[in-house]
């Protein structure tokens, strides 16, 4: 018997969940399809097109003045939107795993708003908050404020749908960790912030620093919600995904894919940085004496 | 430094984990707080040390009044029970912790800071480990270095949550005795957590036990051992049987194992049952039996000799006799 079993079973020793191997041949080979389909030949595709002009037009596309305001609008708003949501992630994350207070389970469920919400939705919803026809509206016009169809409204858009990020990877975390060596260090005399910075920090600093990439790649990518309340206006109110689309729109496909090109990176740097941090977070193995 | 407790109430929730306590502890000793979880104990350490605020009651050092006084101005060592080191912090850095984070003023300068630390890990023999991670360490090597980090702020008090309990049966009966020179060294007033009765009969110059959130007895180990003062003390310290008592007097009455005489004769008073089972491993061999004629099980521990003179076969008739009988009056 048991060499049959260890015929019909090659490679490492055979465990009770091993399928045959066309069974796993078949998997990965469909995992691998699919990836194919939808990730490699889109993604390949969009530095084909914006290349097949030639590098001298890819990098004017580049240098074109509403695409280099697109840039800096577009880092701008992640400047502003994920050092916030940092600030919002870590004080949420800290007051849910480390109180208990009333309302904690309202305030898990609202931080994933966003990610429940269409972004096309929470742009509208600060078209009518603080657009002209908006409940703040006249106030603002009469103090010559401008947040819809302007920066600031792109920013608070941005900020809206982005702010789970940081949060949710850190609250498993800290929850997962417990208070005790907070509490260890409170006994031996440490004050609030010595705590947060020497022990509460350092512990989740690779969950913290994940959440910050996909926190940023998410600002810089957004469309939907952004889309809403820019206002397409070139050179002040369009991030790169708009200009992307405006030059699509526009017939011109090897500018706008070579603009599409640099979210492409930004997308390929994101996952080697979250599978560096990863990696690190792994290797470091910090806390295994975790029993809880 | 004494600590004195009174009228200690904590509730959380409906639960009221500790119930009224008054305790006095002696400067020097080294007491156990020793219950069945559940019993208050936990959460009375930790009302002792800030790190849970009593709902009644107060907490005095030293005829002090500290029931406001923050945890971190307490001046107490605390040892978790699951260690808490600090996991990205060398051993070094986490017996350094204490006295690195004083406020400027108080603090010691940096040589300073580095002899003592040194100083604590050579007293804990673990010098040689200060350089590496606590992930790198064993259980009983993490307890030692968890005692060092708290003693590295001269606490006035140490108190222990359930030193041992993550460690095995070896360790742990090392580590027990180790701790107990320990305090007789440093000498440091210490109150340690425990569930195992051997542990706090063993290591403990006074034994507190506790039930429902209330305080059953004080004494020194012997004492409580020796004359219980509830049921439930008489219970929790060790092996015993409860045996049919004369109902003139209605209470219960209690008889350890290894206070009961065995005979193949019957004798004045002796119990009737018959042997059911007996193992003989080590010095001593356990005897089960059962009462003629409730079929009441009775545990007994002989001395290996007599027992294989005795030479008993399962259901052979005995008579129990016990040597030394406990009776409480019945609960009014």
């Amino acid at each position: 018997m048991t060499t049959e079993t260890a015929l019909s079973y090659p490679g490492p020793t055979p465990t009770a969940t091993g399928e045959p191997p066309i069974v796993r041949g078949l998997l990965i080979a469909l995992a691998l399809a699919f990836l194919t389909l939808f990730l490699f030949v889109p993604l390949a595709f969009v530095f084909y097109e914006g290349l097949k002009k030639g590098f001298g037009v890819y990098l004017a596309a580049i240098a074109e003045p509403d695409a280099l305001d697109a840039i800096k609008l577009t880092l701008l708003t992640a400047a502003i939107a994920v050092p916030l949501n940092l600030i919002f992630g870590v004080a949420a994350a800290w007051s849910i795993a480390k109180f208990s207070f009333r309302g904690k389970n309202l305030l898990i469920t609202l931080i994933d708003l966003p990610f429940s919400v269409s972004p096309v939705i929470a742009g509208l919803v600060y078209v009518l908050i603080f657009g002209l026809q908006g409940w703040f509206g006249p106030g603002l016009r009469e103090h010559d404020l401008k947040i819809i169809f302007a920066v600031p409204g792109i920013v608070l858009a941005t900020t809206f749908v982005t702010f789970p990020f940081v949060a949710r990877e850190l609250i498993p975390l800290m929850q997962a960790q417990g208070t005790e060596q907070e509490e260890a260090a409170t006994v031996l005399g440490a004050g609030g912030w010595q705590t947060f910075w020497r022990i509460t920090l350092p512990n989740v600093k690779w969950g913290l620093l994940y959440g910050v990439i996909l926190c940023n790649a998410r600002a810089m990518g957004e469309f939907g919600a952004v889309s809403v309340v820019s206002g397409h206006i070139r050179g002040a109110t369009n991030t790169l995904p708009l200009q992307v689309e405006i030059l699509y729109n526009e017939y011109q496909f090897a500018a706008a894919f070579a603009v599409a090109s640099l979210l492409a990176l930004l997308a390929l740097v994101t996952l080697a940085l979250k599978f560096a941090v990863e990696r690190r977070a792994h290797a470091q193995q910090l806390f295994p004496e975790i029993h809880r | 430094m004494s600590i004195e407790l009174h009228g200690i109430v904590k509730r959380f929730g409906s639960f009221t984990a500790v119930d009224n306590v008054d305790l006095h502890i002696e400067t020097g000793e080294l007491l156990a707080l020793l219950g069945p979880s559940g019993s208050g104990k936990t959460s009375l350490l930790r009302i002792i040390s800030g790190l849970e605020a009593p709902d009644a009651g107060s907490v005095s050092f030293h005829g002090e009044d500290a029931t406001d006084t923050h945890a971190r101005d307490r001046q107490v060592g605390f040892v978790f029970q699951h260690y808490a080191l600090f996991g990205h912090l060398t051993i070094f850095e986490n017996v350094a912790f204490g006295l690195r984070v004083r406020p400027r003023r108080q603090r010691l300068p940096e040589q300073e800071i580095a002899k003592k630390v040194m100083t604590l890990l050579e007293l804990v023999q673990l010098d040689w480990l200060s350089d590496r991670y606590p992930h790198q360490l064993s259980g009983g090597q993490r307890q030692r270095i968890a005692l060092a980090r708290a003693l590295a702020v001269e606490p006035r008090v140490l108190l222990l949550d359930e030193p041992f309990g993550a460690l095995d049966a070896r360790v742990r009966q090392e580590l027990r005795r180790w701790l107990r020179r320990l305090h007789d060294d440093v000498h440091v007033t210490s109150v340690f957590v425990t569930h195992d009765q051997e542990e706090a009969l063993e290591v403990a110059d006074r034994v507190v036990v506790m039930n429902h959130g209330r305080i059953e007895q004080i004494g020194a180990p012997a004492d409580v051992y020796d004359h219980p003062a509830t049921p439930f003390v008489f219970e929790f310290l060790g092996h015993v049987n409860r045996l049919p008592s004369d109902a003139a007097n209605g209470g219960n009455a209690f008889a350890r194992p290894h206070d009961i005489a065995v005979d193949r004769a019957p004798a004045d008073a002796a119990l009737a049952a018959r042997f059911v089972h007996g193992s003989a491993i080590g010095p001593v061999a356990r005897l089960e039996f059962a009462l003629e004629p409730s079929a009441q099980t009775v545990n007994v521990e002989l001395p290996r000799e007599r027992y294989r003179e005795l030479s008993l076969r399962p259901g052979d008739m005995a008579y129990l006799t016990p040597t030394r009988l406990h009776q409480f009056a019945a609960p009014a």
